[in-house]
């Protein structure tokens, strides 16, 4: 494992614009069946101007900074052999559709742990006003023969 | 908001996923790594079988404790440990079973624990969603 990784910071990610249909999709994937999150007119009665993602939706986003992550070249990270260890989501505000979101990747450690190596990673969501939106971290445990999630 | 009390069932459910629900959830959220819908994938690196997305998992979870409180604004933070995985068979699929109960009360937030199980085995640690009073 390349322990240069830790504080590497990625360049933002492109833009994400929250389509109405995909929080639905979403939602109807993780059996989120809370109307605020499919029905137009529920969400509105709650204030928000459209449908809301579930909290877990953020990973869309993460999902877009943590393959910048597997892409460098240096870092010893096998996708074959990597295993999602840990998933925390920190919210400033809820994800609503017509958000434009981008994410912004910083690898905060890297833990040596038998032949394994679990590395964090911070990918911070703001808001097309750049406002903070959720901090979504992980934990990759990466290595062989590693017991868990597969990623 | 209805008061929270330590020890109070938030809410409870089972939950049955089908190969359908994966190939469903790698579409909706773009993982589509293929120990998720495939057999032989999953024999190859070793696994007992084709395994729910981690993220699937600790949505479902999360869409049981939403459905109860009715929205999200509320929610602070989530965080869970993957401890095992949920193993779908082709014909029979998987049972995940959630039970969301009140853990911890302070005068900002309730912390919510959640036990998530498949096949009476917890796949999920220290799964925690808190939310503000």
């Amino acid at each position: 494992m390349n322990n240069d990784l830790v504080g590497r910071e990625f360049p933002p990610t492109a833009p994400y614009l929250v389509g109405r249909e995909k929080v639905r999709e979403f939602a109807r994937a993780v059996f989120a069946d809370a109307p605020l999150h499919t029905d137009l007119d529920a969400a509105r009665a709650l204030g928000y101007a459209d449908v809301v993602a579930p909290p877990t939706f953020a990973m869309v986003i993460q999902d877009h900074t943590l393959q910048q992550l597997l892409a460098e070249p240096d870092s010893g990270i096998v996708l074959a052999r990597t295993i999602h260890a840990e998933q925390r989501f920190q919210y400033s505000r809820p994800i609503v559709a017509g958000d434009e979101l981008t994410g912004q990747l910083k690898v905060t450690g890297i833990r040596a742990l038998g032949g394994n190596a679990m590395i964090t990673s911070e990918a911070e969501i703001t808001d097309a006003d750049g406002a903070h939106v959720v901090t979504a971290i992980s934990v990759l445990l990466v290595g062989s023969e590693a017991e868990g999630e597969a990623a | 908001m209805a008061a929270f009390t330590v020890g109070d069932v938030v809410a409870e459910r089972t939950v049955h996923l089908t190969r359908e629900s994966l190939v469903r959830y790698a579409g909706a959220s773009g993982d589509f790594n293929p120990i998720h819908y495939r057999d032989d994938v999953a024999a190859e690196v070793g696994l007992p079988g084709v395994l729910a997305h981690g993220m699937l998992t600790m949505g479902i979870a999360s869409s049981v404790v939403v459905a109860a409180l009715g929205d999200v604004k509320s929610v602070l933070d989530y965080g869970v440990r993957f401890t095992k995985p949920v193993v779908v068979h082709p014909t029979e699929g998987a049972d995940v079973h959630v039970l969301a109960k009140v853990g911890a009360v302070d005068e900002e937030s309730a912390r919510i624990d959640l036990t998530v199980k498949h096949a009476d085995t917890a796949v999920l640690v220290k799964a925690q969603l808190r939310v503000a009073l």
